[in-house]
């Protein structure tokens, strides 16, 4: 079975579903601590599974298998490697701080709030520990039922448009998916995600299953143009649905991309790399200027997700180890950062009922400790060295300076930028002068407050001083992934090499000199 | 003379027992109803029962006239379960339209179910034509069983002057076909076929207009785009519980038929009407998902969906393959219980007095008044929709699977692609019972029977529903290689 000798990944989709069962039948208090108990056990449950993981990498490189051939087309088939591993990690470490978050701000429906929060836990470990195509797709899009109850029910004015947007844009991306699936099935006659990552699809067929998978992903992640969904829904979702939209559900788009794209289609990944990075690049430059503009502040946070979510795009189709590493830590640092931001922006709103930015000023007099706490994750989202986000973005973009310089510099410019539009964003809510009477009547933190934001402000240090807890699991995986896409991996324009001054430099060179350029 | 007897059980029960329940109700008149009602279900499940024996394995009768095989099986299986349901919900139905409930209500359904029985055992265009007039006669007077009701009598008599047309269409095309091949046949008629492309390379031309016209008769049968227009009209006008059999029963039935002729006595012309079933579907699919979007009633808008769902189905006839032809049994066969699910809830739909509501509007809110008949309203809704987990997802899941099978992947991503045009719609329900304030709440339900196969319904279509999946295969699967 496994290290544990009992099917842990199975017993964490189960804790939840059979409490998401529960609240349907309970009154709203008993709802919220069945709730917070079953995320708590969760999390608890993935805490051992991290310790139990071996991550020196001798072991199997799929850890945890469980196989059950009960679909007949497809098995109930769970397994995790390092990077499935840190993904499920955020989603159990957030669970509990959304069920804290929304324990006073969610008056209305709570049994099935709680209900509709805890199946999106379900469908979100389910799809980062699928081994089956088909089970994998299944609890990829049966994520989109819950987040559209939620956004739909419990969000403001605009709930109802922004809830069909994300439905159907998501939907749509991910229906043409489903196809170029089926095709794979077939072709490779398994619907094993680890074998098919061994398999070598036709160069010509892999074009069209890279774009099939790429319409689902880009409109998950996402990327520039197909992000407008993002702002509609953040902004309208309850604080806690915008947390686990930005803190995991973005993620599904990346780890998307790590699991199928890459793997699974190298060549192509290599041929459409332009895509990826123009689009990156666009996204990283427009989304952060309007960032720049908003006056919401859930906004605002919303367009500066798509930014960092650029950012892990790049790291990701840099086809090395840095970039990869890189764009696993931003996702994990972005998840933790704006999920953080979001819930700043929620204790200030259950307090004033306004995003507004220019409602606000003067906290820091008000407001202290929150002052403080909303500044760790200012510069966190910033990339400030010694917090989670510098060692992500460095990384990444460090990788994909191997491949493309030009890009690099313009994804760059998003820390910049991603400083203006964060320090503003700081300086118009936290400094000034605070003259607006009802901002002088808030309270500042409470104990429940910082019991939800102290924990990530600890992890956001951690990730950001100690980074190697979390990169060790996952650099066996890295590793093996980077070898599988090696004999694609693309000619970077840095072709650095020693030469006689005034001697002319032939730089057309092979996989060979990327090799050399990587020892710089 | 016995085995022929055992072949045909289950018609046969369901005509004597339809008989002597028509003498019952003669005699015993409206206080018979309960009775009726209740010993017509048991004929259908005897007659379900029968198929165990002979009558799913047992071959050709009466010189390929009749066919007693899996796909026959599968399909009348199908067909009797939704005809039970649909006689069990009638009873209080009509107590609360008209007062009363004419006992020949079940009896009607059995002999339509006579009908739909010989139409899916077919062996000859003439046994088809037979039982598909057998249905229709008695759906004919079932749509406009409420008499009084105006409403009911339209739809009653739109259903008969179309489906007479159609009925006559399709007789064109029977005696084109039987013209240009000599026989009615299946087997006979897919022999000249082959003949004709072998000398020629692709059949007469007089064949071909009696493959259109015959495939013409049955998608009206089906509601297919561009033979659909009656079906909005026909849904919202008959009683519930008889619109229920229209997109249950009888859709199954007509696509069986379908089906059965596609490869049956079409088969080798399958390059030809490949081309027609390919533009109804994706007409039916485009038309089902956009006309449905500015529907106010649920009946009309259930009606549309169906077309649309048709419209998914008939891509993995599409196909061709046993495969495809197995997907689309299995997809009708979960698009039954989906539809039997929603028509169920719209049956729940009444005012404080009892009365039945058909707006869309009145739905609003239902997730504060109703919670568990709007969670399994929109289980069915996420359901027609193709949105996993829910079990609906399975038969697009089929269907394109098919398609993909025989290199058909343009046309599966088109299709899928349409299919978010119709979620929209099912969206759009799901948001008037869980987004919207409250309307005034409907009466309490008052049936066990009706909760309990709701819920039975819901839990069919839940993830738990996944589980059926090796035995749905194995059933569909046979029952495709019977027709090869």
């Amino acid at each position: 079975m496994n290290q544990l000798g009992f099917p842990i990944l199975s017993v964490m989709l189960l804790v939840p579903l059979v409490a998401a069962v529960a609240c349907v039948y309970s009154a709203a208090a008993n709802a919220r601590r069945i709730a917070l108990g079953a995320t708590l056990i969760d999390l608890l449950l993935g805490i051992v599974l991290w310790a139990t993981f071996d991550q020196a990498g001798q072991a199997e490189r799929w850890q945890f298998v469980e196989y059950q051939p009960l679909f007949g087309r497809f098995a109930w088939a769970l397994g995790i490697d390092g990077i499935a591993l840190m993904l499920i990690m955020l989603s159990v470490f957030l669970m509990p701080i959304c069920i804290g978050a929304s324990w006073r701000a969610i008056e209305r429906r709570v049994p099935e709030y709680m209900a509709l929060f805890l199946l999106v836990e379900v469908l979100m470990i389910g799809t980062f520990a699928a081994q089956d195509l088909f089970l994998f797709y299944i609890f990829f899009e049966a994520g989109l039922i819950p987040m559209y109850l939620i956004i739909g029910i419990w969000g403001g004015t605009r709930r109802i448009y922004a809830s069909y947007k994300f439905f159907l844009y998501t939907l749509l991306g991910s229906v043409l998916m489903l196809i170029a699936m089926l095709w794979m099935a077939r072709y490779a006659g398994t619907t094993s995600i680890p074998a098919l990552m061994e398999t070598d699809f036709p160069v010509e067929a892999q074009t069209w299953l890279w774009i099939a998978f790429f319409a689902s992903f880009a409109v998950k992640v996402p990327m520039w143009p197909v992000h407008t969904w993002l702002p509609d829904a953040h902004v309208e979702a309850p604080t806690a649905g915008s947390v686990i939209l930005a803190g995991v559900l973005l993620k599904l788009g990346g780890y998307g991309f790590i699991r199928f794209s890459l793997p699974m289609f190298p060549e192509a990944s290599q041929q459409l790399i332009w895509v990826i990075l123009a689009l990156s690049m666009v996204a990283v430059v427009y989304t952060s200027l309007v960032a720049l503009v908003q006056a919401d502040m859930k906004k605002l946070i919303a367009y500066s997700s798509v930014a960092h979510m650029a950012i892990v795009m790049v790291g990701l189709f840099a086809f090395n180890q840095q970039g990869l590493e890189g764009a696993m830590i931003v996702m994990l640092s972005h998840g933790l950062v704006s999920g953080a931001l979001f819930l700043c922006v929620g204790v200030i709103y259950d307090r004033l009922h306004t995003r507004e930015i220019a409602r606000y000023g003067g906290l820091a007099s008000v407001m202290p400790r929150y002052a403080i706490l909303f500044l760790l994750f200012t510069m966190a989202t910033i990339g400030l060295p010694g917090t989670s986000g510098f060692v992500g973005e460095f990384l990444s973009l460090m990788g994909v300076y191997q491949v493309n310089s030009f890009a690099t510099l313009i994804c760059t410019t998003g820390i910049i930028l991603g400083a203006a539009y964060s320090l503003y964003l700081y300086r118009r809510v936290v400094f000034g002068v605070a003259d607006k009477p009802d901002v002088l009547k808030m309270e500042d933190l409470s104990r429940r407050e910082i019991a939800l934001l102290a924990p990530i402000a600890a992890v956001v240090l951690w990730l950001g001083i100690y980074p190697e807890s979390f990169i060790a699991p996952m650099r066996a995986d890295v590793a093996a992934l980077t070898q599988r896409i090696d004999r694609a991996r693309p000619v970077g324009d840095a072709q650095v090499a020693a030469a006689a001054p005034g001697a002319v430099q032939e730089q057309v060179g092979g996989p060979q000199d990327a090799h050399g350029a990587e020892a710089h | 003379m016995a085995d022929y007897l055992l072949r045909l059980a289950p018609e046969l029960i369901l005509i004597i027992g339809g008989v002597l329940l028509l003498l019952a109700a003669a005699w015993r008149g409206e206080r018979g109803v309960d009775m009726v009602t209740l010993l017509s279900v048991a004929v259908l499940a005897l007659a379900g029962v029968s198929l165990l024996g002979p009558a799913s394995t047992g071959g050709d009768s009466f010189g390929g006239l009749h066919q007693a095989d899996a796909f026959a099986a599968f399909c009348k299986v199908g067909i009797y379960v939704a005809a039970a349901v649909c006689i069990l919900i009638a009873p209080r139905f009509f107590r609360r339209a008209g007062g009363t409930m004419q006992p020949e209500y079940p009896v009607l359904i059995l002999f339509s179910c006579v009908g739909m029985g010989m139409m899916v055992s077919a062996g000859d265009l003439l046994t088809l034509y037979v039982g598909l007039e057998l249905q229709s006669l008695a759906a004919y007077v079932l749509a406009s069983f409420l008499r009084r009701d105006l409403r009911s009598a339209e739809a009653g008599l739109k259903y008969f002057v179309l489906g007479a047309l159609a009925s006559g269409i399709m007789l064109y095309g029977v005696s084109l076909l039987y013209g240009f091949t000599g026989t009615t046949l299946f087997d006979g008629i897919a022999a000249a076929f082959a003949e004709s492309i072998e000398t020629t390379g692709q059949p007469s031309l007089g064949q071909v207009f009696g493959l259109v016209f015959v495939l013409a008769g049955v998608l009206f049968k089906i509601s297919a785009v561009p033979f659909h227009m009656w079906t909005p009209d026909v849904y919202e006008g008959a009683p519930t519980p008889v619109t229920t059999v229209f997109a249950t029963a009888q859709k199954f039935a007509a696509m069986a038929l379908l089906v059965r002729v596609s490869a049956e006595a079409l088969g080798p012309g399958l390059e030809q009407w490949r081309q027609i079933i390919v533009f109804v579907a994706l007409a039916s699919i485009i038309l089902g998902a956009v006309a449905a979007i500015g529907q106010s009633n649920i009946k009309r808008l259930l009606a549309y969906s169906s077309i649309n769902n048709v419209g998914f189905a008939l891509l993995g006839l599409a196909a061709g393959t046993a495969e495809g032809l197995a997907a689309v049994i299995s997809y009708m066969a979960i698009y039954i219980v989906m539809t039997l699910g929603s028509f169920l809830c719209v049956l729940q739909m009444r005012d404080s007095e009892g009365r039945p509501v058909e707006t869309i509007a009145s739905l609003a809110g239902l997730s504060r008044t109703r919670p568990g008949l709007a969670a399994a309203m929109a289980v069915f809704m996420f359901s027609l929709a193709g949105i996993p987990p829910l079990f609906g997802f399975w038969g697009k899941f089929l269907v394109f699977d098919a398609l993909i099978g025989v290199g058909y992947w343009e046309l599966a991503a088109i299709g899928i692609a349409l299919s978010v045009i119709g979620a929209y719609y099912y969206l759009k329900i799901v948001k008037t019972i869980y987004f919207d304030e409250p309307a005034p709440g409907y009466a309490p339900s008052d049936s066990r029977l009706e909760g309990g196969l709701i819920a039975a319904a819901a839990v069919l279509l839940s993830p738990l529903g996944y589980l059926l999946i090796p035995a749905l295969a194995l059933a569909s699967g046979q029952a495709a290689a019977a027709l090869f």
